[in-house]
């Protein structure tokens, strides 16, 4: 047995399974191929990127993805639809109840039950999806200060997303993968006492956001290191298909839960931030973390404000049940359905075919934000320096369980 | 722009290049043939009044090997005229090979190269066509509803027996 799982080494396996694009023997002079990774605590994960450069200026970036492949849709296509959610929630892992959001919404539409879903689930949902969104933004600016040297605000961040992360255990009974929301409803309904609690954390937090914005964004170090840096024009990113805080930081105010005006989504009152180049080009790695910053922001309004009708229009009764629409068995007419959501960190699509006969899908494709957002990089990187490249991928906010699925 | 307008401004601008339409799909679908897919593309993607200007997804399908066909769906999305549009090409299943469409949104970029990773479709014209989240001399295309795992790779065992639930419980009785 000990036998069967011996990885038989030969000096020119990685070469074989992951080639370079570029030959070393056709390396002009000046020129270097330099890699990245996977191991690479800049990387956020196991990217791997091999860096062509012209002494010190970057002339191509090839990333080499696939590393924490785990074959999310096959394994779709031989589950039943309400079984697919834990596998939704490791894609990405950082923002789960987000995917769960965006997959139940999908299903949902595809039963025609969307409009039979109660009003006080919908509020769940959407107050534990901004949650969700609190703590990928955290990680997300957290990560990305100590990417590019400031220590301090890792910490910061992990201290008050570890608040979150108790919330939701305390909602779901798991810190980072919920499974929560179900298709027509919810596992739970919220704790007694979360919406205090919850209420309690935001007054909490609203203080820690104004020293976050001193601690980073205003911070002279942060500004010159990030500003006029990995500027991506809007029409570029637009033909990329750049979506999220990434397409809003190049100035254009798209954001899904206003343009599709999914959920409840409609009745909450928020800002869509967007960069505006304030210190420097519109589109630079700063505009990217003010937005996400700002973002920080209008979450905190739109729980308040589901609080606000949790509290008092959809009380909690006893009688209320969060599971009463989940349906016994899913099985959904014969169609194709392409749905999308507001993740932290783009649009979340999924296409699903469904083939009338059976609750399984026969097709379930999950469009990643991560990964389409991540193919700019080159674009980015080319002209720049290895160190801004590093500070340019943290700037994109990837999560690797979602590039790889 | 609703979708009735849509198909038919598509007609009158390029003649029959619509095989059938899918009202029951969300959003609601074409199908044209392989052959019209640039052409197609290109006119959705720079008329005044349909502009495209969002390639969302590129999904595969396999349709399993009786039916004999794969398909490609491609999900746009015009941002100004907040408009979306799927459309379906279909494939022959043993020569699969289309158009890409790479030189109009750079999107189709790394989603082709995924849907051929995945089910050996080939996007001819395509700048960069290799596998993206597989390794380079990984045999077959795992995502065809015929695919077969190899064996071993590099001596790593593929595919491990997993105790059925039969097992399990013996094992619980011994303990």
């Amino acid at each position: 047995m000990a036998n069967d799982i011996q990885y038989r080494y030969e000096p020119d396996n990685l070469l074989k399974s992951e080639p370079t694009k570029y030959n070393l023997e056709d390396l002009k002079s000046d020129e270097l191929l330099i890699n990245l990774g996977p191991q690479h605590p800049s990387t956020h994960g196991v990217l791997r990127l091999e860096i062509l450069t012209d002494n010190e200026i970057i002339k191509d970036v090839i990333p080499h993805i696939g590393y924490l492949h785990r074959c999310f849709e096959k394994h779709a296509e031989s589950l039943p639809y309400n079984q697919i959610i834990p596998f939704v929630d490791r894609m990405d892992y950082l923002a789960a109840m987000n995917s769960e959001h965006a997959y139940a919404l999908g299903v949902e539409k595809m039963l025609g039950i969307t409009e039979q879903i109660p009003k006080r689930v919908e509020y769940i949902r959407v107050l534990v999806a901004e949650l969700n969104r609190l703590a990928s933004h955290f990680v997300a600016i957290g990560t990305y200060a100590m990417d590019i040297g400031a220590f301090t605000p890792f910490f910061w961040m992990m201290r008050d997303r570890e608040h979150i992360q108790r919330l939701l255990e305390w909602v779901s009974g798991a810190r980072m993968l919920y499974n929560y929301i179900w298709i027509g409803g919810l596992f739970y309904d919220l704790p007694v006492g979360f919406e205090d609690r919850c209420a309690d954390f935001l007054n909490y937090l609203k203080p820690k956001l104004k020293e976050l914005e001193t601690l980073v964004t205003d911070n002279k170090i942060f500004v010159d290191r990030t500003a006029d840096v990995g500027v991506l024009p809007l029409d570029l990113a637009i033909n990329y298909g750049i979506t999220g805080p990434m397409l809003r930081g190049s100035g254009l105010k798209f954001d899904l839960r206003r343009v599709d005006g999914y959920s409840v989504y409609p009745e909450l009152d928020f800002d869509i931030p967007i960069g505006e180049g304030k210190m420097g080009t519109k589109g630079d790695c700063w505009d990217r973390t003010y937005v996400r910053v700002m973002e920080i922001h209008e979450s905190v309004k739109i729980m308040q404000q589901c609080l606000e009708k949790l509290t008092k229009e959809h009380k909690r009764t006893r009688e209320f049940d969060p599971q009463v629409i989940v349906p016994k068995k899913i099985r959904p007419k014969a169609q194709d359905l392409y749905i999308r959501a507001e993740n932290p960190k783009g649009e979340l699509g999924f296409f699903f075919r469904a083939d009338g006969k059976s609750d399984i899908p026969f097709r379930c494709k999950a469009r990643s934000c991560c990964f389409v957002n991540l193919s700019v990089i080159a674009e980015l990187a080319r002209g720049g320096m290895i160190a801004d490249l590093v500070a340019t991928l943290g700037s994109i906010d990837i999560v690797l369980g979602e590039v790889d699925r | 722009m609703e979708f009735e307008p849509i198909v038919s401004h598509i007609k009158d601008e390029l003649g029959e290049v619509i095989i059938s339409t899918d009202e029951t799909s969300n959003p609601m679908s074409i199908e044209i043939s392989a052959k019209d897919v640039l052409a197609c593309f290109n006119f959705l993607h720079t008329n005044d009044q349909l502009y495209f200007d969002m390639l969302s997804c590129i999904s595969g399908v396999d349709n399993g090997v009786e039916a004999g066909s794969m398909e490609v769906v491609y999900n746009l999305y015009s941002i100004p005229y907040d408009h979306h549009l799927m459309i379906k090409v279909k494939l022959d299943r043993e020569k699969a090979e289309i158009p890409s469409v790479t030189g109009i949104w750079k999107t189709a970029d790394w989603l082709e190269r995924e849907t051929y990773d995945m089910y050996g479709i080939q996007f001819t014209d395509h700048p960069d066509l290799r596998r993206i989240l597989l390794t380079a001399d990984w045999e077959g295309f795992p995502l065809r509803k015929d695919y077969e795992h190899q064996d071993k790779y590099r001596g790593i065992t593929v595919a491990y027996d997993i105790p059925s639930d039969d097992d399990q419980t013996e094992d619980k009785d011994r303990r």
